[in-house]
């Protein structure tokens, strides 16, 4: 599904990123951890998440992460808005919670990028 | 802002990063110019993964509770190795802190989404080996060996 069609079922505003709608992405992965997201959220994946701070796009751009989809209507601070810039990672908010969110985007095709967390996940 | 790179003479494949402790802002650069020289040496996208999953826990350790950090690493054939030496408070208790949920992370941590106890946690669970020490008072050293099952030639 192209970011495009993401942003129309979110009815997300783009915040970086106008020029990269047409990105493929496939799956997603949902958490405001950190920590959750280094262990489980894979590359070309989208990140929903209701943090706004710089290490969220440090985080994606380690990751390869396709787009930062931030929930809850969150703006981020100019510090992250100029790093996603600089490492051309496109950032949309949406003012859904992050379980419709994910939700709406599951119901239109995209799945989770991995299903359970089991050992051997990583 | 690009950390220190300290590029070691006798081999290409040695390279050395400084981390200052309480600087927030530059948390993860160290592992984003790793991951860029692994990807740049052509190494598995698993490896080069694995190996920035450990180095960004590592370094925002650092960052959250030492006052300095080296982060060395070298790279062969067969692995990836990443050294993480620390001054700092030291650990009491590894056991204790390598159980998942245990922190004594402070609200800027959080407030970053970190802090939540999962971090010695992943080093331990992405590396294929994992070694830690730790002197109170004087800091800490934990060494992670990343695997390559292509094992690269002509790096």
């Amino acid at each position: 599904m192209k970011l495009s069609e993401i942003k129309e079922i979110l009815n997300a505003d783009v915040i970086v990123g106008e020029d990269k709608l047409d990105i493929e992405v496939k799956t997603a992965f949902g958490a405001d951890l950190m920590s959750d997201v280094l262990a489980f959220a894979k590359a070309g994946s989208l990140l929903l998440t209701g943090l706004t701070n710089t290490q969220v796009v440090r985080i994606a751009n380690v990751l390869d992460i396709a787009a930062i989809i931030l929930v809850r209507g969150k703006k981020p601070p100019v510090e992250t808005i100029s790093m996603a810039r600089n490492l051309q990672i496109p950032i949309l908010t949406t003012k859904y919670i992050l379980f419709e969110t994910a939700g709406r985007l599951y119901s239109k095709g995209i799945v989770g990028c991995l299903e359970k967390v089991e050992p051997g996940s990583e | 802002m690009n950390p220190a790179v300290n590029k070691s003479e006798d081999t290409l494949n040695k390279y050395s990063f400084n981390i200052e402790g309480g600087n927030f802002n530059d948390a993860g650069t160290v592992s984003t110019r790793i991951k860029s020289i692994l990807k740049q040496k052509g190494l598995p996208n698993d490896v080069v993964r694995k190996s920035a999953i450990v180095c960004y826990e590592a370094e925002i350790n650092i960052v959250s509770y030492a006052r300095k950090g080296t982060v060395n690493l070298t790279i062969t054939a067969e692995t990836v190795e990443i050294e993480v030496i620390d001054e700092g408070p030291g650990i009491p208790d590894i056991e204790q802190a390598m159980e998942q949920g245990y922190s004594t992370a402070n609200q800027q941590i959080r407030e970053m989404g970190f802090g939540a106890g999962m971090g010695l946690h992943n080093i331990n669970s992405y590396s294929d080996k994992f070694d830690i020490t730790s002197e109170v008072n004087k800091g800490t050293f934990l060494k992670m060996i990343i695997n390559n099952p292509q094992s690269t030639k002509d790096l």
